[in-house]
């Protein structure tokens, strides 16, 4: 797999406290990556660090051989690394439509507009259905297609997805899954960062398992169904040692 | 029992972030409270601490009733917590922090000197005594946490709730920490632990709770928990194929 993102030992604090130690991870071009890991572990830090929201106090990202962490945010997006917020954080004010059409707002999106245009409709029907409808008027799952509908607006080689599956009910969330498999199936790389860790890596074709902080495991997404490092990370180990 | 919830629940606008929780606490002991995001821990917590009234249910503590009972109220009976974002009083000095919670809690000291002179041993204890006179604001991250848990002493709890009093320490910050929490104990206080890392919790807890959404989906000792299969679906979720 030819080395497309490439997080090389960074570290990341908010004030005194430090969030990520020394964290490195590559994600190959095509892949599916989950990074998987109780609440607090700094999966949505390193996220948002690769996104450039986030300074880091040391450490590189590379996408191939661009320097992510020397760019503004709005630079990474025009490289193509396109994040889903947790919380989908859209426009909620806005239609269906002008909250797309923002999504395509770096020069790079916006030549090709109308073609992504068809294709997020092709995925997401229901997006095009509701074109006129505002943004805060529709249930959670269809903000959620919304959110990733407006992220590949901006055409990403690389898509993020922040707890995508975060308060929606069993059926949406394997119809959001679908879709990432999709997507992933029209080129699309996806980085997905789930507090659902067994569908997370069922989907995933690798992942990483994030615990105060630091990776402590790595492994193919169905060989980690059956580690037990998993459930460590999460609940310590079974039985758990007498004191 | 030092506390006793019988069948408490809490809703948001329809929505039961706590539903119909019961659990009794022994004194002397420490409750481990855990469970995913959004379980409803913390509303559990501000329920017991009076932050709101619950929708359904009663509260007792040390054999009153005290459901409609105010914060401050609870703080003179004995209940005393940390909150997890510390907000110390910045320009006051790190011992008359400490003091506040000698003259708002139980059995106060109304005479600043006095409360002062009180509070100066929960200093000792958590470690801040030799920066007694710094002003708070001076103080890094570990050392606010150590302060709040110093304040919250100061009130002469029975009960003393501490809400994330580990998270964003370092591991070894975290095992002096555990200590801390069980020396507390062992004077006698009980205490309920709100907490993420619960790893960590396993270590020093002698009773665990765990809510998943709104729901106590089940009870008991640390390591009972810790093969408990709805415990561990709950963490890591269901499968889409099982």
């Amino acid at each position: 797999m030819p080395d497309f993102l490439n997080v090389d030992a960074i570290n990341v604090a908010h004030g005194d406290i430090q969030a990520l130690w020394d964290v490195s991870l590559e994600v190959g071009q095509g892949e599916i990556v989950a990074l998987i890991g109780p609440n607090g572990a700094g999966k949505t830090t390193l996220m948002r660090a690769i996104a450039g929201l986030h300074p880091l106090k040391s450490g590189t990202v590379l996408l191939r051989d661009k320097a992510l962490h020397a760019l503004p945010a709005h630079r990474i997006v025009e490289q193509g690394v396109i994040m889903v917020p947790e919380g989908r954080r859209l426009f909620g004010g806005l239609t269906v439509m002008d909250n797309l059409e923002l999504g395509a707002y770096s020069k790079r999106a916006r030549e090709v507009r109308a073609n992504t245009l068809e294709l997020v409709f092709e995925l997401f029907p229901l997006l095009a259905e509701r074109r006129t409808q505002r943004a805060n008027t529709m249930s959670g799952g269809q903000q959620q297609m919304l959110a990733v509908g407006r992220a590949l607006m901006g055409v990403p080689k690389l898509l993020m997805l922040d707890e995508p599956s975060l308060g929606l009910g069993p059926l949406v969330v394997e119809n959001i899954f679908e879709t990432v498999r999709q997507m992933n199936q029209q080129g699309v790389t996806i980085f997905l960062v789930e507090q659902n860790a067994r569908q997370a890596l069922e989907l995933a074709h690798r992942a990483y398992i994030l615990e105060q902080g630091r990776i402590v495991g790595t492994g193919l997404g169905d060989e980690l169904l059956r580690d037990d490092r998993v459930q460590q990370a999460y609940l310590g180990i079974c039985p758990a040692p007498e004191e | 029992m030092l506390l006793n919830l019988e069948g408490v629940s809490k809703a948001f606008k329809g929505l039961k972030a706590v539903n119909s929780v019961s659990t009794r606490l022994e004194e002397g002991k420490i409750l481990g409270l855990i469970g995913p995001n959004g379980a409803g821990k913390t509303t559990l917590f501000n329920l017991i601490t009076g932050v709101y009234p619950p929708t359904e249910g009663k509260i007792f503590f040390d054999g009153k009733d005290i459901t409609s009972v105010a914060p401050h109220a609870r703080c003179w009976m004995g209940i005393a917590r940390t909150f997890q974002l510390v907000r110390p009083l910045p320009e006051l000095s790190v011992l008359d922090n400490a003091a506040i919670g000698r003259v708002y809690g139980r059995d106060p000291i109304r005479n600043r000197s006095k409360a002062e002179k009180a509070s100066y041993e929960t200093l000792e204890m958590v470690g801040l005594a030799a920066r007694a006179s710094e002003k708070a604001k001076s103080l890094t991250l570990v050392d606010r946490k150590r302060l709040e848990l110093a304040r919250a002493l100061a009130a002469k709890p029975k009960l003393l709730l501490l809400d994330e009093l580990l998270a964003g320490l370092n591991p070894s910050e975290v095992l002096t920490s555990m200590a801390l929490i069980q020396s507390i104990r062992d004077m006698g206080i009980t205490i309920i632990m709100v907490e993420h890392l619960v790893k960590a919790v396993f270590g020093i807890a002698d009773q665990i709770v765990v809510l998943s959404a709104g729901e106590l989906i089940a009870e008991g000792t640390p390591a009972e928990i810790a093969c408990n299969e709805s415990v561990i679906d709950a963490y890591l979720g269901r499968s889409l194929h099982a």
